[in-house]
């Protein structure tokens, strides 16, 4: 077991700079997600940590030790593949037992790892089927049995959970991060899915255009993003756009929005305003002003959608469509085309410095 | 109803002509092969004389073993070759890769007695002559691209990431390749060593070209005989042959058609 340390590295294709100066810290034991859009370098920056390609510049440390130029075979990861890559003439067992088979351990002990394995996957009794005669689920879990049985320092999962459908997924998430506690190992995913990286991670880092963007725990992500992108790409959020007044920003129609976390922006400076959806409550303009909600906005309804627990509003002010969910307490609902008086909290504002 | 029947019927009429038309002459000969008269003459007497008296051939049975031994190192040869070559081309990047592959394909179609006339030339010019060895070397040049084509054909449905998966548990290069790579394309390679064995067993224009009175193979031993006159031995030899050739034919369908599968 081991951290990983990935100091300044950089790897370009031809032109197109696929990694421009990425560090992060990965420490021995955690649960990160490297979490981005397609192209923003994720896959790139695994492959870096695995060996299958070596970066330009930089250095990738995995125990203190640099593997910069070390190839994968020596490396000793973990790797569990998107599509899985099962050996597919091998049986389940024989795929597990491959790691430990070319390194030349005595059958005996290959036998009682690979069961243990296969236990610790809850697949203890499929050793003899071949990957073929397996579910979606189960091949997973043979992949993911067959990266740890040889007990790597690192295990590295590439959208491991994309080609489940989202039941599975959910089910898989836990087991996932159920394995990942019980033996310890500093995981290293690459994924799009948001929510994925939100629930299973200890911490993520977002890139972009082959540069980390933000990197920390989720909470600390969702709650204080850094940017525009940090703040859309991790969950939802309205974004206000304006002139930093030293407390939040005035918009350009005049209205000033509060903001007590976040950056500080100095006064006259571009500066955008985040608020999650969530945050802000949503009324007729009949209740009385509460100082605890000192931002207010006034717009009018264009479309509500239900979905069960809660409703999302989008709300047209000034040119532009606000997002706003209301948790399902049996209030009463408004309909489309009400005017409507938003307000929330300046602590659920986050004053982001413009790019 | 009545014209699907008559479809029908000439659909049927035109698969039996069609089947009649390949196959036909094939059973006559191995018919005759059997018959007591050398000159075809009926009403067919059957007889195996001609299969006993092939055995007392000496130069047929020793151009046959020429044959099968040629086949057989041509085949062995070939394929190994021929499959290392389709995983360099499969695995790496090198200057000049898409002229090497398209320089792969001329030989299938280049005739064969163009082939053998610049063989020819090309072995005396080096000193090799005409013989057994000029016949081995011409034959594994023509069997190569039927092996390269067949075996990479296999491998379009390669998976790269296993060989990744494979390498990220510890697998070095060789492991990698005996354990996940050489699995995964043996039905390829089989099929392209079937290739190999027909193009060189059933050779004749090449090895006519190379061949010398004394080091030659079945086929261009068959043609000298004909030449020197018909007799029925011929037809018998011709029916062993056709029967291990569509029997190497067969098992090539087979493993063509259920190797892409599991």
């Amino acid at each position: 077991m081991a951290g990983v340390q990935v100091a300044n590295v950089s790897r370009s294709f031809g032109a197109h700079k696929a990694l421009d100066n990425v560090s992060i810290d990965f420490a021995d034991g955690g649960f990160y997600a490297l979490l981005g859009p397609s192209g923003s370098g994720k896959t790139t920056l695994l492959r870096q940590i695995a060996g299958f390609d070596f970066p330009d510049a930089g250095r990738i440390a995995i125990g203190g030790e640099s593997v910069e130029r070390v190839p994968v075979e020596k490396r000793r990861i973990g790797m569990v593949f998107q599509n899985y890559a099962l050996f597919p003439n091998m049986s389940v067992a024989d795929n597990v037992a491959f790691g430990l088979s070319v390194r030349g351990e005595p059958k005996a002990t290959i036998a009682t790892e690979v069961q243990r394995a296969l236990d610790l996957v809850q697949l203890g009794k499929l050793g003899g089927r071949k990957p073929h005669q397996l579910s979606g689920g189960q091949r997973q879990r043979v992949a993911l049995a067959r990266a740890i049985v040889t007990k790597p320092r690192v295990l590295l999962l590439d959208e491991p959970l994309g080609a489940l459908d989202k039941a599975l997924r959910v089910d898989m998430q836990i087991e996932l991060k159920r394995i990942q506690r019980e033996i310890g190992i500093t995981t290293i995913f690459v994924t799009h899915d948001q929510e994925e990286a939100l629930t299973m991670s200890d911490r993520i880092g977002i890139l972009r255009d082959g540069q980390v963007v933000q990197e920390g725990p989720p909470e600390e992500i969702y709650d204080r993003p850094q940017s525009e992108f940090a703040a859309t790409f991790l969950g939802d959020a309205n974004i206000f756009r304006g002139d930093a007044t030293g407390s939040g920003i005035k918009l350009p129609d005049g209205t000033t929005i509060k903001a007590s976390t976040g950056t500080s922006v100095p006064a006259g400076a571009k500066a955008s305003c985040a608020v999650r959806p969530e945050r802000i409550r949503i009324s007729t303009g009949a209740a009385k002003p509460d100082p605890a909600n000192a931002n207010t906005l006034k717009g009018q309804v264009s479309k509500r959608i239900f979905a069960g627990n809660n409703s999302t509003y989008f709300v047209d002010r000034d040119g532009q469509t606000l997002k706003v969910i209301v948790q399902n307490t049996g209030a009463e609902r408004l309909a489309e085309g009400q005017p409507v008086v938003l307000s929330w909290s300046p602590d659920s504002t986050v004053l982001i410095a413009a790019a | 109803m009545a014209t699907t029947r008559i479809l029908e019927g000439l659909g049927r009429f035109y698969i039996a002509l069609l089947l009649g038309f390949l196959y036909l002459p094939i059973i006559i000969m191995a018919a005759m092969s059997f018959n007591a008269s050398p000159f075809y003459q009926l009403p067919f007497e059957w007889t195996t004389d001609w299969y006993a008296s092939l055995w007392q051939n000496d130069q047929l049975i020793a151009a046959t073993w020429n044959s099968i031994e040629i086949a057989v190192i041509t085949t062995l040869i070939s394929t190994v070759l021929g499959s290392m070559a389709s995983l360099a081309l499969y695995r790496y990047d090198f200057r000049g890769k898409k002229v090497l592959q398209a320089l792969l394909f001329p030989p299938i179609a280049i005739p064969w007695l163009i082939t053998g006339t610049a063989m020819l030339i090309f072995f005396f010019g080096v000193g090799i002559g005409r013989g057994l060895i000029a016949i081995l070397l011409g034959h594994v040049a023509l069997a190569l691209p039927y092996v390269i084509v067949v075996v990479s054909a296999r491998l379009q449905t390669f998976a790269p990431e296993l060989e990744e998966a494979a390498r990220s548990l510890g697998a070095n290069q060789w492991q990698v390749t005996m354990r996940v790579t050489l699995p995964w394309i043996m039905p390829g390679v089989i099929a392209g060593g079937l290739f190999a064995f027909a193009v060189s067993f059933d050779q004749f224009v090449v090895s006519y070209f190379l061949s010398t009175p004394g080091q030659t193979t079945l086929p261009v031993e068959i043609y000298a005989a004909i030449r020197k006159g018909f007799t029925p031995e011929i037809n018998a030899v011709s029916t062993i042959i056709i029967v291990v050739s569509m029997a190497l034919m067969l098992l090539t369908a087979r493993f063509f058609k259920f190797g892409g599968e599991k």
